[in-house]
Protein backbone atom coordinates (compact mmCIF):
# COMPACT_ATOMS: atom_id res chain seq x y z
CA UNK A 1 0.00 0.00 0.00
CA UNK A 2 1.50 3.44 -1.02
CA UNK A 3 2.18 5.46 1.80
CA UNK A 4 0.27 8.85 2.40
CA UNK A 5 2.09 12.17 1.43
CA UNK A 6 1.77 13.74 4.11
CA UNK A 7 3.62 10.85 5.84
CA UNK A 8 6.54 10.39 3.41
CA UNK A 9 7.00 14.18 3.85
CA UNK A 10 7.12 13.89 7.71
CA UNK A 11 9.48 10.83 7.54
CA UNK A 12 11.58 12.35 5.29
CA UNK A 13 12.02 15.55 7.03
CA UNK A 14 12.11 13.50 10.31
CA UNK A 15 15.44 11.79 8.50
CA UNK A 16 16.84 15.13 7.15
CA UNK A 17 16.44 16.84 10.90
CA UNK A 18 18.28 13.72 12.05
CA UNK A 19 20.86 13.76 10.09
CA UNK A 20 21.58 17.58 10.41
CA UNK A 21 21.71 16.67 14.19
CA UNK A 22 24.14 13.55 13.91
CA UNK A 23 26.06 14.08 11.07
CA UNK A 24 28.17 16.76 12.57
CA UNK A 25 28.18 14.65 15.48
CA UNK A 26 29.73 12.02 13.50
CA UNK A 27 32.23 14.52 11.23
CA UNK A 28 33.36 15.78 14.91
CA UNK A 29 35.45 13.47 16.43
CA UNK A 30 37.93 13.39 19.71
CA UNK A 31 41.55 12.26 18.13
CA UNK A 32 43.89 10.23 19.79
CA UNK A 33 46.88 11.63 19.84
CA UNK A 34 50.22 9.92 18.94
CA UNK A 35 52.82 11.07 21.40
CA UNK A 36 55.61 9.74 19.53
CA UNK A 37 54.90 11.99 16.66
CA UNK A 38 53.89 15.03 18.39
CA UNK A 39 56.12 17.63 20.18
CA UNK A 40 55.63 21.34 22.07
CA UNK A 41 59.21 22.55 22.46
CA UNK A 42 59.81 26.42 23.07
CA UNK A 43 62.73 28.60 21.44
CA UNK A 44 64.00 31.45 23.97
CA UNK A 45 67.16 34.08 23.28
CA UNK A 46 70.03 33.57 25.57
CA UNK A 47 72.34 36.74 24.85
CA UNK A 48 71.29 36.97 21.08
CA UNK A 49 71.71 32.98 21.12
CA UNK A 50 68.72 30.72 19.97
CA UNK A 51 68.40 27.67 22.45
CA UNK A 52 65.70 25.15 22.14
CA UNK A 53 64.46 23.38 25.06
CA UNK A 54 61.27 20.97 24.70
CA UNK A 55 58.65 19.41 27.15
CA UNK A 56 58.43 15.68 26.67
CA UNK A 57 55.38 14.99 28.90
CA UNK A 58 51.94 16.68 27.45
CA UNK A 59 48.23 15.65 26.59
CA UNK A 60 46.33 17.14 24.01
CA UNK A 61 42.51 16.24 23.72
CA UNK A 62 41.69 17.53 20.00
CA UNK A 63 37.70 17.57 19.21
CA UNK A 64 38.46 17.36 15.46
CA UNK A 65 35.01 18.53 13.40
CA UNK A 66 35.83 18.11 10.06
CA UNK A 67 32.50 19.37 8.59
CA UNK A 68 32.77 22.10 10.52
CA UNK A 69 35.78 23.35 11.99
CA UNK A 70 35.07 26.33 13.93
CA UNK A 71 32.71 24.17 16.23
CA UNK A 72 36.58 22.03 16.59
CA UNK A 73 37.67 22.37 20.46
CA UNK A 74 41.42 21.89 21.56
CA UNK A 75 43.17 21.80 24.95
CA UNK A 76 46.75 20.98 25.25
CA UNK A 77 48.16 20.33 29.08
CA UNK A 78 51.77 20.24 29.41
CA UNK A 79 53.65 18.20 32.19
CA UNK A 80 55.76 21.37 33.55
CA UNK A 81 58.57 18.83 35.18
CA UNK A 82 59.09 17.09 32.11
CA UNK A 83 60.93 20.10 30.59
CA UNK A 84 64.35 19.17 29.13
CA UNK A 85 67.18 21.68 27.87
CA UNK A 86 69.15 18.85 27.82
CA UNK A 87 71.16 19.31 30.63
CA UNK A 88 69.69 18.27 33.85
CA UNK A 89 71.62 20.91 36.24
CA UNK A 90 69.88 23.78 33.87
CA UNK A 91 66.84 21.91 33.82
CA UNK A 92 66.86 21.82 37.41
CA UNK A 93 67.59 25.64 37.32
CA UNK A 94 64.46 26.20 35.10
CA UNK A 95 61.91 24.16 37.39
CA UNK A 96 63.10 26.64 40.21
CA UNK A 97 60.67 29.55 41.44
CA UNK A 98 62.24 32.34 39.32
CA UNK A 99 61.19 30.28 35.97
CA UNK A 100 58.85 27.67 35.46
CA UNK A 101 58.36 27.35 39.42
CA UNK A 102 57.37 23.82 38.77
CA UNK A 103 56.65 22.47 42.29
CA UNK A 104 53.96 25.05 42.58
CA UNK A 105 52.51 25.07 39.09
CA UNK A 106 53.29 21.56 37.89
CA UNK A 107 50.70 22.08 34.61
CA UNK A 108 50.57 24.84 32.06
CA UNK A 109 47.74 24.55 29.44
CA UNK A 110 46.23 25.76 26.22
CA UNK A 111 42.08 26.23 25.89
CA UNK A 112 40.98 27.07 22.87
CA UNK A 113 37.83 29.53 22.57
CA UNK A 114 37.59 29.87 18.73
CA UNK A 115 38.84 28.24 15.50
CA UNK A 116 37.98 30.50 12.73
CA UNK A 117 39.77 29.66 9.18
CA UNK A 118 42.35 32.10 7.47
CA UNK A 119 41.66 34.20 5.00
CA UNK A 120 43.26 33.09 1.82
CA UNK A 121 44.20 29.46 2.29
CA UNK A 122 42.85 26.72 0.97
CA UNK A 123 39.63 25.58 2.79
CA UNK A 124 40.85 23.19 5.84
CA UNK A 125 44.05 24.19 5.76
CA UNK A 126 45.25 27.24 8.29
CA UNK A 127 43.09 28.59 10.88
CA UNK A 128 43.53 31.35 13.43
CA UNK A 129 43.28 30.12 16.69
CA UNK A 130 41.96 31.86 20.10
CA UNK A 131 42.16 30.60 23.68
CA UNK A 132 43.36 31.27 27.25
CA UNK A 133 47.06 29.79 27.98
CA UNK A 134 47.95 29.18 31.54
CA UNK A 135 51.20 29.06 32.96
CA UNK A 136 52.62 29.67 36.30
CA UNK A 137 49.47 30.57 37.74
CA UNK A 138 48.70 33.43 34.76
CA UNK A 139 46.33 33.05 32.10
CA UNK A 140 47.06 35.27 29.01
CA UNK A 141 44.95 35.42 25.98
CA UNK A 142 46.53 34.57 23.00
CA UNK A 143 46.14 34.40 19.26
CA UNK A 144 48.02 31.77 16.68
CA UNK A 145 48.26 30.44 13.52
CA UNK A 146 47.44 26.91 13.25
CA UNK A 147 48.03 25.01 9.94
CA UNK A 148 46.54 21.39 10.03
CA UNK A 149 47.76 18.60 7.03
CA UNK A 150 46.28 15.02 6.65
CA UNK A 151 48.95 12.50 6.25
CA UNK A 152 47.41 9.29 5.75
CA UNK A 153 45.35 8.47 8.35
CA UNK A 154 46.39 11.51 10.91
CA UNK A 155 45.22 14.86 10.99
CA UNK A 156 48.41 16.58 12.05
CA UNK A 157 48.19 20.51 13.74
CA UNK A 158 51.30 22.79 13.51
CA UNK A 159 51.37 25.90 15.00
CA UNK A 160 53.41 28.60 16.86
CA UNK A 161 53.00 31.36 19.11
CA UNK A 162 55.22 33.91 20.61
CA UNK A 163 54.40 34.59 24.34
CA UNK A 164 56.18 37.32 26.49
CA UNK A 165 57.88 35.65 29.05
CA UNK A 166 57.54 38.48 31.51
CA UNK A 167 53.54 38.28 31.11
CA UNK A 168 54.34 35.16 32.89
CA UNK A 169 56.71 36.40 35.63
CA UNK A 170 58.72 33.52 34.13
CA UNK A 171 62.34 34.80 34.68
CA UNK A 172 61.83 36.52 38.27
CA UNK A 173 65.01 39.07 39.88
CA UNK A 174 68.03 39.21 38.16
CA UNK A 175 66.59 37.21 35.18
CA UNK A 176 63.90 40.13 34.38
CA UNK A 177 66.39 41.58 32.03
CA UNK A 178 66.18 40.90 28.66
CA UNK A 179 69.28 41.58 27.03
CA UNK A 180 70.22 38.15 29.03
CA UNK A 181 66.78 35.92 28.13
CA UNK A 182 64.64 37.98 25.99
CA UNK A 183 61.48 38.67 26.90
CA UNK A 184 59.59 36.71 23.82
CA UNK A 185 59.93 33.01 23.84
CA UNK A 186 58.40 31.11 20.78
CA UNK A 187 56.33 28.06 21.59
CA UNK A 188 56.35 25.33 18.83
CA UNK A 189 53.45 22.65 18.83
CA UNK A 190 53.20 19.84 16.48
CA UNK A 191 50.06 17.65 17.46
CA UNK A 192 49.30 14.24 15.52
CA UNK A 193 45.96 11.97 16.07
CA UNK A 194 43.79 9.91 14.22
CA UNK A 195 40.53 9.76 14.39
CA UNK B 1 120.25 37.97 15.17
CA UNK B 2 117.54 37.56 12.78
CA UNK B 3 113.98 38.26 14.30
CA UNK B 4 110.69 37.12 14.20
CA UNK B 5 108.35 39.87 12.04
CA UNK B 6 106.82 42.93 13.48
CA UNK B 7 103.00 40.51 12.23
CA UNK B 8 104.23 37.66 14.09
CA UNK B 9 105.47 38.99 17.36
CA UNK B 10 101.77 41.18 17.21
CA UNK B 11 99.79 37.94 16.09
CA UNK B 12 101.89 35.90 19.09
CA UNK B 13 101.34 38.18 22.36
CA UNK B 14 97.47 39.30 21.18
CA UNK B 15 96.88 35.32 21.15
CA UNK B 16 98.98 34.33 24.14
CA UNK B 17 96.62 37.22 25.78
CA UNK B 18 93.34 35.93 24.00
CA UNK B 19 93.88 32.02 25.48
CA UNK B 20 95.06 33.13 28.75
CA UNK B 21 91.78 35.15 28.99
CA UNK B 22 89.75 32.47 27.32
CA UNK B 23 91.65 29.91 30.02
CA UNK B 24 90.75 31.80 32.77
CA UNK B 25 87.32 32.19 31.85
CA UNK B 26 86.59 28.85 31.05
CA UNK B 27 88.27 26.70 34.67
CA UNK B 28 85.93 30.03 36.36
CA UNK B 29 82.47 29.67 34.52
CA UNK B 30 82.05 25.96 34.89
CA UNK B 31 82.61 26.37 38.49
CA UNK B 32 79.73 28.60 39.01
CA UNK B 33 76.78 26.54 40.57
CA UNK B 34 73.09 26.86 39.01
CA UNK B 35 72.26 29.53 36.71
CA UNK B 36 73.21 33.15 36.92
CA UNK B 37 73.18 36.14 34.56
CA UNK B 38 76.87 36.09 35.17
CA UNK B 39 77.87 32.88 34.09
CA UNK B 40 75.79 33.25 30.77
CA UNK B 41 77.95 36.13 30.08
CA UNK B 42 81.06 34.16 31.00
CA UNK B 43 80.40 31.59 29.03
CA UNK B 44 79.43 33.88 25.87
CA UNK B 45 82.77 35.74 26.13
CA UNK B 46 85.05 32.12 26.32
CA UNK B 47 82.95 31.40 23.62
CA UNK B 48 83.94 34.90 21.61
CA UNK B 49 87.65 34.68 22.91
CA UNK B 50 87.68 31.33 21.10
CA UNK B 51 85.98 32.17 18.20
CA UNK B 52 88.89 34.83 17.94
CA UNK B 53 91.87 32.78 18.68
CA UNK B 54 90.68 30.98 16.35
CA UNK B 55 90.29 33.15 13.32
CA UNK B 56 93.78 34.52 14.03
CA UNK B 57 95.18 30.94 14.21
CA UNK B 58 94.12 30.92 10.39
CA UNK B 59 95.51 34.20 9.83
CA UNK B 60 99.09 33.21 11.69
CA UNK B 61 99.51 30.21 10.21
CA UNK B 62 99.37 32.04 6.61
CA UNK B 63 101.62 34.55 7.60
CA UNK B 64 103.96 31.83 8.84
CA UNK B 65 104.28 29.54 6.21
CA UNK B 66 104.78 32.39 4.04
CA UNK B 67 107.38 33.98 6.65
CA UNK B 68 109.71 31.41 8.25
CA UNK B 69 110.50 31.88 11.71
CA UNK B 70 114.48 32.73 12.49
CA UNK B 71 116.66 29.61 11.83
CA UNK B 72 117.70 28.05 15.82
CA UNK B 73 120.42 29.80 17.09
CA UNK B 74 124.10 28.64 16.61
CA UNK B 75 125.42 25.37 18.96
CA UNK B 76 121.99 24.62 19.91
CA UNK B 77 121.94 20.52 20.25
CA UNK B 78 120.40 18.37 17.97
CA UNK B 79 117.75 17.52 20.49
CA UNK B 80 116.70 20.84 21.28
CA UNK B 81 116.02 21.74 17.66
CA UNK B 82 113.96 18.66 17.59
CA UNK B 83 111.78 19.38 20.92
CA UNK B 84 111.34 22.87 20.32
CA UNK B 85 109.96 22.33 16.73
CA UNK B 86 107.93 19.52 18.11
CA UNK B 87 106.53 21.76 20.62
CA UNK B 88 105.62 24.77 18.58
CA UNK B 89 103.90 22.10 16.09
CA UNK B 90 102.06 21.12 18.74
CA UNK B 91 101.22 24.20 20.18
CA UNK B 92 100.16 25.62 16.50
CA UNK B 93 97.58 22.77 16.50
CA UNK B 94 95.86 23.24 19.41
CA UNK B 95 95.48 26.63 18.25
CA UNK B 96 93.37 25.43 15.83
CA UNK B 97 92.26 22.29 17.84
CA UNK B 98 91.02 23.95 21.62
CA UNK B 99 88.54 26.31 20.18
CA UNK B 100 87.09 23.54 17.32
CA UNK B 101 86.27 20.91 19.77
CA UNK B 102 84.89 23.90 22.33
CA UNK B 103 82.59 25.23 19.38
CA UNK B 104 81.71 21.49 18.47
CA UNK B 105 80.90 20.94 21.97
CA UNK B 106 78.25 24.14 22.43
CA UNK B 107 76.79 22.77 19.05
CA UNK B 108 76.55 19.29 20.62
CA UNK B 109 75.05 20.84 23.69
CA UNK B 110 72.47 22.67 21.55
CA UNK B 111 73.91 26.21 21.47
CA UNK B 112 74.85 28.34 18.75
CA UNK B 113 77.50 30.82 19.20
CA UNK B 114 76.39 34.37 18.25
CA UNK B 115 79.58 36.42 17.70
CA UNK B 116 79.82 38.89 20.05
CA UNK B 117 76.26 38.67 20.38
CA UNK B 118 75.27 39.91 16.85
CA UNK B 119 77.17 37.22 14.35
CA UNK B 120 75.17 34.04 14.32
CA UNK B 121 78.28 31.40 13.59
CA UNK B 122 77.49 28.09 10.92
CA UNK B 123 75.41 25.27 13.15
CA UNK B 124 77.25 22.46 11.61
CA UNK B 125 76.22 20.23 13.75
CA UNK B 126 72.48 19.73 15.66
CA UNK B 127 71.75 19.05 19.52
CA UNK B 128 73.53 15.08 19.66
CA UNK B 129 73.22 14.33 23.63
CA UNK B 130 75.15 11.05 22.57
CA UNK B 131 78.22 13.59 21.26
CA UNK B 132 78.30 15.84 23.82
CA UNK B 133 79.83 14.31 26.52
CA UNK B 134 82.59 12.93 24.04
CA UNK B 135 82.83 16.84 22.81
CA UNK B 136 83.24 17.63 26.56
CA UNK B 137 85.86 15.77 27.18
CA UNK B 138 87.97 16.12 24.15
CA UNK B 139 87.89 20.22 25.07
CA UNK B 140 88.77 19.61 28.39
CA UNK B 141 91.80 17.22 27.83
CA UNK B 142 92.79 19.42 24.44
CA UNK B 143 93.05 22.23 27.29
CA UNK B 144 95.50 20.45 30.02
CA UNK B 145 97.18 19.30 26.64
CA UNK B 146 97.71 23.33 25.92
CA UNK B 147 98.28 24.18 29.54
CA UNK B 148 101.29 22.11 29.91
CA UNK B 149 102.12 22.83 26.41
CA UNK B 150 102.22 26.54 27.14
CA UNK B 151 104.02 25.98 30.62
CA UNK B 152 106.94 24.26 28.86
CA UNK B 153 107.29 26.63 25.77
CA UNK B 154 107.60 29.30 28.61
CA UNK B 155 109.81 27.30 30.78
CA UNK B 156 112.01 26.71 27.87
CA UNK B 157 111.96 30.69 26.63
CA UNK B 158 113.11 31.70 29.85
CA UNK B 159 115.44 28.85 29.78
CA UNK B 160 116.88 30.68 26.82
CA UNK B 161 117.23 34.06 27.82
CA UNK B 162 118.14 33.16 31.36
CA UNK B 163 120.92 30.74 30.68
CA UNK B 164 121.44 29.89 27.68
CA UNK B 165 121.42 33.21 27.41
CA UNK B 166 121.33 33.28 23.49
CA UNK B 167 118.52 35.97 22.93
CA UNK B 168 116.43 33.59 21.64
CA UNK B 169 113.56 35.11 23.61
CA UNK B 170 114.51 38.62 22.49
CA UNK B 171 113.48 37.45 18.95
CA UNK B 172 109.79 38.07 19.79
CA UNK B 173 109.91 41.22 21.98
CA UNK B 174 109.19 44.09 20.14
Amino acid sequence: MPLRPSFRKTSVAATLLASCLILPGIAAAILKTDPAKSSVSLVFKQMNVPVEAKFKKFSAQIDFNRAKPEASKARVDIDVPSFDLGDPEYNKEVLKKEWLNAAQFPNASFVSSAITPAAGAPAGSKFDVSGKLSIKGKTQDVRFPLSVKTEGPHQVFEGALPIQRLAFNIGEGEWKDTSMVADQVLIKFRVVGTE
Amino acid sequence: MQRYTYTAMVLHWLMALLIVGGFALGVTMVDIPGLSPTKLKYFSWHKWLGVTVLGLACLRLLWRLTHPAPPHPPGLPGWQQKTAAALHGLLYLLLFAVPLSGYFYSLASGVPVVYLGVLPLPVLIGADPALKPVLKLIHYSLNTTLLAAVCLHVAAALHHQLIRRDGVLTRMLP
